[in-house]
């Protein structure tokens, strides 16, 4: 189904094969992408699977929901493509996708 | 008048230079603003005035054997008995609701009638939801002390500008600047503990360690650092808040000399910083540079919110995880074993101790609406407590739930910290401020060994020790330790 790559704020790139159904934040937990804590289990409600979306992507992706908003928008990392990764889905639509990770999560 | 005030303070025991400081006059500038000590004596005052005229009733509570929880009809069933901790009693209680009433109603505890939420999804979904369960008046079962402005009891969009306003100081940038001056300080507590027999864990190690976390934070005076200690075990010992031992009258003194060493502790640093003291990486500089809260002295109430939060919210519960790591490693000695094996596992370790302990047992909420949940019919203005004790013992959650196990898969998914806008804020703080202790213990000791059982606090919020007695056993000297022998070879 494609890849996907998270880079962490070093610099340092993983990427990881896209699997249908899965969340973007399992994705990364499953194989070890180190950076994404998803504490919370994918319900929106820690904030610790921070990832910022290419410009180039943003409009696949879309912006992140309001739900989203309440968690992230305390990171002082948060910018205008912020999303909380266990709130987007694999899909096919998203082969090549490349998301940053923040320095910290919460 | 607000009177002037002097602090003295002295060069630390350690060498840097932020702490290296000389005797500091506050001439004191800021007095026309609101002394703040006189507000809360009128507060003290009032509500005096209300008890006396029998408006408010201050509850006192004495021990009794609880019966188990089979022997009580489900619907009699009062887990905000400040004594369940204590004698044993609140899991089994817990795992009874969670199995026969998951969302339980309590008509006429001392406290009120309340709501207990006791599942782990149940729980989230209440923590989640801030629309309709509101953290507003305040997030304890009974009235606390005093009101003071503290967004962990107010709702977004409020909460989240206060937040927003000092999250900076336990941000884990900030974190790593203080780092290596709090793991100093640790190695200082653990450096002077007896080895040749049995002392008090809990108040040579976990209050000590804890004392001075939260003075460095603040950039409070590291020797009057007992005192913040104090203020905070007093304020969230509230019998009338959490069943615990401190009474009104005890209280207000406390209250008023917190606020006026906190309004000195401003006023201080702000004459400090204008005399040319580069700034540090502490709460009450990181507010006098930011734009927001440059002027927060100005605003009474919400300063002392603030600083009070952050030392009640930093004190139980890294002094409990403190003692209650120790506990668990005691109860499940084979873990202790598995963690000499592979200190890596140290951060997951943390994670299991923050579950296995859960040091505050619920945070309280308030509906806004009517709402059907779990089953139950919760009416506008009923009180919900989410027992995140119960939620983190959920086998629907976590594999043999009661047992410590450092090597947990999902230790990270505990609910301790709870979840949605007000997930505790100090949460990387207590789990680095754990780590190095952990990191620092497995260096100096063989064995840790608790003698007799521990004292349990009487609340039934803060879940945790009085005292506890324990025996140290040190590591054989560091020279003779293999991987010295082969670091030095390798060289
Ligand atoms: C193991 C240690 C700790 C535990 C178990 C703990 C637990 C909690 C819990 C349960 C909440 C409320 C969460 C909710 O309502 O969903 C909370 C909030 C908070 N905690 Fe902690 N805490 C710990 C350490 C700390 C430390 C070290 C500090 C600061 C020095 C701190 C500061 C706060 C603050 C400021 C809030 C309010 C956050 C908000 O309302 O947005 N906590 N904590
Ligand atoms: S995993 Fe908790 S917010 Fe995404």
């Amino acid at each position: 189904m494609g890849t996907i790559t998270f880079v962490e704020h070093d610099g340092t790139p993983h990427q990881v094969e896209l699997e249908d159904g899965s969340s973007l934040m399992e994705l990364a937990t499953n194989h070890g992408v180190p950076g994404i804590d998803g504490d919370c289990g994918g319900e929106a409600s820690c904030g610790t699977c921070h990832v910022i979306v290419d410009d180039a992507w943003i409009t696949t992706t879309g912006t992140r929901t309001d739900l989203e908003s309440q968690m992230v928008e305390m990171s002082p990392e948060c910018g205008p493509n912020s999303r909380l990764a266990c709130q987007l889905r694999a899909s096919p639509a998203l082969d090549g996708l490349t998301v940053h990770l923040p320095e910290f999560q919460m | 008048m607000f009177e002037q005030t002097t602090t003295k303070r002295e060069t630390m025991t350690t060498n840097s230079t932020l702490f290296q400081r000389t005797k500091v006059r506050v001439t004191d500038t800021v007095q026309a603003t609101v002394p703040v000590d006189r507000v809360i004596q009128s507060v003290a005052l009032t509500l005096k005035a209300k008890r006396l005229a029998g408006m408010m009733k201050a509850l006192r509570f004495e021990e009794r054997p609880i019966p188990d929880p089979a022997d009580v009809p489900l619907e009699e069933i009062d887990v905000s008995n400040p004594f369940m901790n204590r004698q044993g009693q609140w899991y089994p209680y817990f795992a009874r609701l969670r199995e026969e009433a998951p969302v339980h109603y309590q008509p006429k505890s001392p406290f009120g009638p309340f709501w207990s939420v006791t599942r782990y999804a149940d729980i989230q979904a209440v923590d989640s939801n801030a629309e309709v369960f509101s953290a507003e008046p305040y997030i304890v079962l009974g009235p606390p002390p005093f009101n003071a402005e503290m967004f962990i009891a107010m709702d977004p969009p409020k909460h989240d500008v206060q937040r927003r306003a000092v999250q900076g100081v336990v941000a884990p940038k900030n974190l790593k600047e203080m780092e290596s001056l709090i793991r100093e300080r640790v190695q200082d507590v653990l450096d002077n503990l007896p080895t040749d027999r049995p002392f008090d864990w809990v108040e040579r190690v976990s209050k000590e360690i804890t004392g001075r976390m939260l003075a460095t934070l603040l950039d409070f005076p590291f020797e009057e650092r007992h005192k913040l200690t104090y203020w905070s075990d007093t304020i969230s010992g509230s019998a009338d808040a959490t069943g615990g031992t401190t009474h009104q009258d005890e209280l207000f003194p406390a209250a008023v000399d917190l606020a006026r060493n906190f309004t000195a502790l401003w006023h201080d640093k702000a004459a400090r910083r204008a005399a040319g003291e580069p700034d540090g990486f502490d709460l009450i500089t990181l507010m006098q540079t930011s734009e927001d809260t440059k002027d927060l002295i100005k605003k009474p109430f919400e300063f002392l919110g603030n600083l009070t939060l952050l030392i009640v919210g930093g004190n139980d519960t890294t002094r409990n995880s403190m003692s209650g790591g120790v506990l668990a490693l005691n109860r499940f000695p084979d873990e202790f074993e598995k963690l000499k094996a592979d200190p890596k596992l140290i951060p997951n370790m943390v994670s299991e101790i923050i579950r296995w302990q859960t040091p505050l047992a619920y945070m309280r909420r308030v509906a806004k609406k009517d709402v059907h949940f779990g089953g139950q019919f919760i009416r506008k203005g009923d009180v919900v407590l989410m027992w995140y004790a119960s939620g983190n013992r959920d086998e629907r959650k976590f594999e043999n739930a009661d047992d410590f196990i450092i090597d947990r898969k999902n230790a990270r998914n505990h609910m301790s910290f709870g979840f949605g806008v007000h997930r505790c804020m100090g949460n990387r703080l207590a789990e680095m401020q754990l780590r190095i202790l952990w990191e620092e213990l497995l260096e100096r000791f063989d064995r840790i060994d608790v003698i007799g059982e521990p004292g349990y606090v009487q609340s039934n919020f803060v879940k945790g020790y009085s005292d506890m007695q324990v025996q140290l056993t040190p590591k054989p000297a560091r020279e003779q330790t293999p991987v010295r022998v082969e670091a030095t070879s390798g060289a």
